[in-house]
């Protein structure tokens, strides 16, 4: 397909973005971004409490400095860096990937692809199933993926008339969509067992399981729900089993290894094929469909960034399988970076040599320390604005306060995962659906221990409050938030910790953070890889949890503490 | 002063206060008694405007007690009840200055007048930077008269102040109290289930039973002539324990 130049649609706005593959070219401007950022306020509301007319043993007010202070340090931290700046031209392109090795090499290539063409890029990697990069592609928040025909054309329009390749086109015109060539190489679904067992059984076509419906198949969930995928497998072929589960694709392999399944779907190109001894089975009755590798854009490249969608274009059919699959086989199991992998295709495909600048480990860590500190502290700093002041309507008004427990703690049961796709519409993909989605899951903590710290304050000394005259605010403000700031605190605690790990989720939309190691190491079978993602997590839980309890212990003030802390000794004496 | 005129008040069940008319007269010490839930700390929470009466109307310096008009009130009274109700976050200090704090006063005019309510109370200037925690019992009423008085309000309510002190503190704050009460001159409306200490403390009892004022009349008449049977058993049950520890001393 060739791209024809259109009437480039108006820029639209780029949500801010900063999650860069691990190595990256242009530095500079990604300082730059940084700093246009770090001048934008996280907040400062708590502080205006004030005016306070205690002038010592303030807690509520030493809470308020605490926080502030916290929050805006991590926040000016870890910030993430804003679109970048308009100088830069032209427009940078966005490439994304799916969370599986061969689309992540591939969406490297691009990038490498693009920036030898003289054209920023960015790549978001691993960023979901095809749902998320359709959307997104959709909404312009990446500008290409690579995808293959037969996911297009069964799975993303199924139902459409898209038989023939003019069809084909104008179905994805519409959407303002285009499509290239194939990149030379098929990766199809193919039906896979252990070799051993395959042996025994005497598998050798997919019709061959059916005379074995005590066999335990295991898919990738996407797989499993795909309208291409095991419904139509099942019917086609009238497959008995029962005993059918759905995950990880890349852990389907370990499932086989462990002998949890016996049947699985793999990817043609997938490294794993020999290295777990797998055989694929024949299909015999011709059910999947060809999947060629072929890459969707927005059609305002061609206008809007014609040398990178030239070299693009470039790429078509000059990988073969074998090609794809050895450079799958470097990442997977010969622990290569995609980058590296990316940059080895483009040399014995295209013959162009590209280098590249690597960013070691501590500056992994550091960015990735960063990303995960700004989300939470962006989402945690929002959540306490919103979800104190709830705390105390709540308290105050015994009904409202019922329902707004109801609703936050009905939020707390979405699985974040669910959460986050349901946000994807609205709000796209990356920083912002995850701050938002750790707002939400933020907020019920902090208004349940609100609510309870002002609702357990004894009546006698509310009462008192009542009785030398102290308006409903100043009772609130000089006697109640102070002494439920103990449990507020904790509130905010419990928020914090459940953050730090719920944010983890967030690298499957691209939003950074330690949870890209995880996701990759998921992927790559490596668990040191998950180890540098989960154990600076866990540190930095547990690093949160310390600073809030000093905290704690600076705010809450002595009256309230065990009388052993001050060592004052209590005469008996009137 | 206070006037309570055709007060009716209920919770749920029988009314805690039937149709009570009292005058508080100015300058005095009227003290409210009765047994457990003859309505008397009920009085006192309606006077405070804690709660409002079912019908009938309470009278403050003239003017009907309103809800909207609550904290001018309150301003002119002071408030103490059986443990003080400090505020457990702040030092004796704070609790003390709270509300001159929150008016404006400034600091020139605070500390004199704290310094004057400690020494009136007798509780030593180092103990200003206590919190409530870090006090004994005795102390810690001691610092909420000095709060309750630190307006310098026009009445002082007081709900069993001196109710969870053990006897030789209760004694000794007692006659403390009532010197304080003779030297300020303030109206002071207290409730106590203690007869001794309402003879002791009152220019005027009010008996009181289920929210009914029964009599009310100086010490010494109450005393002496009962207007109903209810009246002398009550002060027959509460002289029985003195006359139990004469007989062991004779």
């Amino acid at each position: 397909m060739t791209c024809q130049a259109r009437r480039a649609t108006p820029h639209r706005a780029v949500t801010p973005e900063r999650r860069e593959t691990p190595m990256t070219f242009d530095r500079r401007t990604l300082r730059r971004a940084g700093d246009d950022r770090v001048g934008a306020k996280p907040q400062r509301r708590l502080g205006s409490f004030a005016p306070w007319p205690l002038e010592r043993s303030d807690p509520a007010r030493r809470l308020a400095t605490i926080l502030v202070l916290l929050l805006i340090a991590i926040a000016l931290a870890g910030w993430s860096p804003g679109p970048l700046a308009e100088d830069v031209a032209p427009r940078p392109v966005t490439i994304g990937s799916k969370k599986f090795t061969e689309s992540v090499i591939l969406g490297e290539t691009l990038r490498l692809l693009a920036l030898d063409a003289g054209q920023p890029a960015r790549h978001r990697a691993e960023l979901g199933g095809t749902r998320i990069l359709w959307g997104a592609l959709l909404s312009g928040e990446i500008d290409i993926y690579p995808e293959y025909s037969g996911t297009l054309t069964r799975e993303i329009l199924a139902g459409e008339d898209v038989g023939s390749p003019e069809s084909l086109a104008a179905a994805l015109a519409t959407r303002g969509i285009r499509v290239s060539a194939s990149l030379g190489f098929q990766n199809t679904y193919a039906v896979a067992v252990p070799a051993a067992l395959a042996e025994r059984l005497e598998l050798r076509q997919i019709s061959d399981l059916q005379a074995h419906p005590d066999l335990m198949l295991g898919f990738s969930s996407e797989f499993l729900d795909r309208a291409d995928g095991w419904p139509g497998l099942r019917q086609r072929y009238r497959l008995p089993q029962t005993r059918v589960k759905g995950l990880d694709h890349d852990l389907v392999y370990r499932g086989i290894a462990a002998g949890h399944i016996d049947v699985t779907v793999v990817y043609t190109t997938d490294a794993e094929i020999a290295r777990y001894g797998l055989r694929m089975l024949e299909d015999d009755l011709g059910y999947f469909a060809d999947y060629e590798a072929i890459l969707l854009y927005r059609a305002e490249l061609a206008a809007e960034a014609p040398a990178a969608l030239a070299a693009f274009h470039r790429l078509e059919g000059k990988v073969d399988e074998a090609t794809m699959a050895r450079m799958n086989a470097k990442v997977k199991l010969g622990g290569a970076s995609e980058q590296a992998a990316a940059v080895d295709l483009l040399s014995e495909t295209l013959g162009l040599s590209v280098s590249v600048s690597a960013q070691g480990f501590w500056g992994q860590m550091a960015r990735r320390t960063l990303e995960h500190l700004g989300l939470v502290a962006a989402s945690l700093t929002a959540a306490i604005l919103l979800a104190v002041p709830l705390g105390v309507l709540a308290a105050q008004h015994p009904r409202l306060g019922q329902l707004l427990l109801a609703i936050t703690g009905m939020i707390q049961t979405i699985p974040s995962l669910a959460l986050f796709v349901f946000l994807i519409p609205w709000l796209g993909i990356g920083w912002l659906p995850t701050v938002v989605a750790l707002f939400l899951y933020s907020l019920l903590p902090i208004i349940r221990n609100t609510h309870a710290g002002l609702t357990d304050i004894p009546v006698p000394i509310r009462e008192s409050a009542d009785v030398i005259g102290l308006t409903r605010g100043a009772r609130l403000r000089l006697v109640e938030l102070p002494l439920a700031a103990n449990t507020i605190l904790a509130g905010i605690k419990t928020s914090a910790v459940l953050n730090v790990g719920t944010a983890t989720v967030a690298a499957l939309i691209g939003a950074g953070g330690y949870g890209q190691p995880i996701l990759t190491g998921i992927r790559l079978d490596d668990t040191a890889l998950i180890m540098q993602g989960a154990v600076p997590a866990a540190l930095l839980a547990l690093a949160l949890q310390g600073v809030f309890e000093l905290a704690e212990h600076w705010v809450v003030p002595r009256g309230l503490r065990p009388r052993k802390t001050r060592g004052a000794s209590v005469e008996k004496a009137i | 002063m206070l006037r309570f005129e055709g007060v009716w008040k209920g919770y749920g069940g029988a009314p805690a206060l039937a149709g009570v008319d009292l005058e508080v007269p100015e300058a005095r010490t009227t003290v409210l008694i009765g047994p457990s839930g003859c309505g008397k700390s009920t009085l006192l929470r309606l006077a405070a405007g804690l709660i409002r009466p079912d019908r009938g109307r309470i009278w403050f310096e003239g003017e009907p007690l309103r809800p909207d008009r609550l904290r001018p009130a309150r301003l002119r009274m002071g408030y103490m009840i059986q443990d003080g109700g400090l505020f457990p976050h702040l030092t004796v200090r704070d609790n003390v200055t709270l509300m001159a704090r929150e008016l404006g006063w400034p600091r020139d005019r605070r500390e004199p007048r704290l310094a004057e309510l400690a020494e009136m109370v007798q509780l030593p200037a180092d103990l200003l930077a206590r919190y409530p925690i870090e006090l004994s019992g005795g102390q810690r009423q001691r610092v909420a008269l000095m709060r309750a008085l630190m307006l310098d309000p026009d009445l002082l309510l007081l709900d069993e102040p001196l109710g969870a002190l053990d006897p030789m503190i209760r004694f000794e704050l007692q006659r403390e109290l009532k010197a304080i009460f003779a030297r300020l001159g303030k109206t002071v409306l207290l409730v106590t289930h203690d007869l001794a200490e309402a003879v002791f403390f009152g220019h005027r009892l009010v008996l009181l039973r289920a929210g009914q004022v029964v009599q009310q009349a100086a010490p010494s008449v109450l005393l002496a002539r009962p207007t109903e049977p209810f009246v002398a058993r009550f002060v027959e049950a509460q002289r029985e324990p003195q006359r139990v520890l004469l007989g062991a001393v004779g």
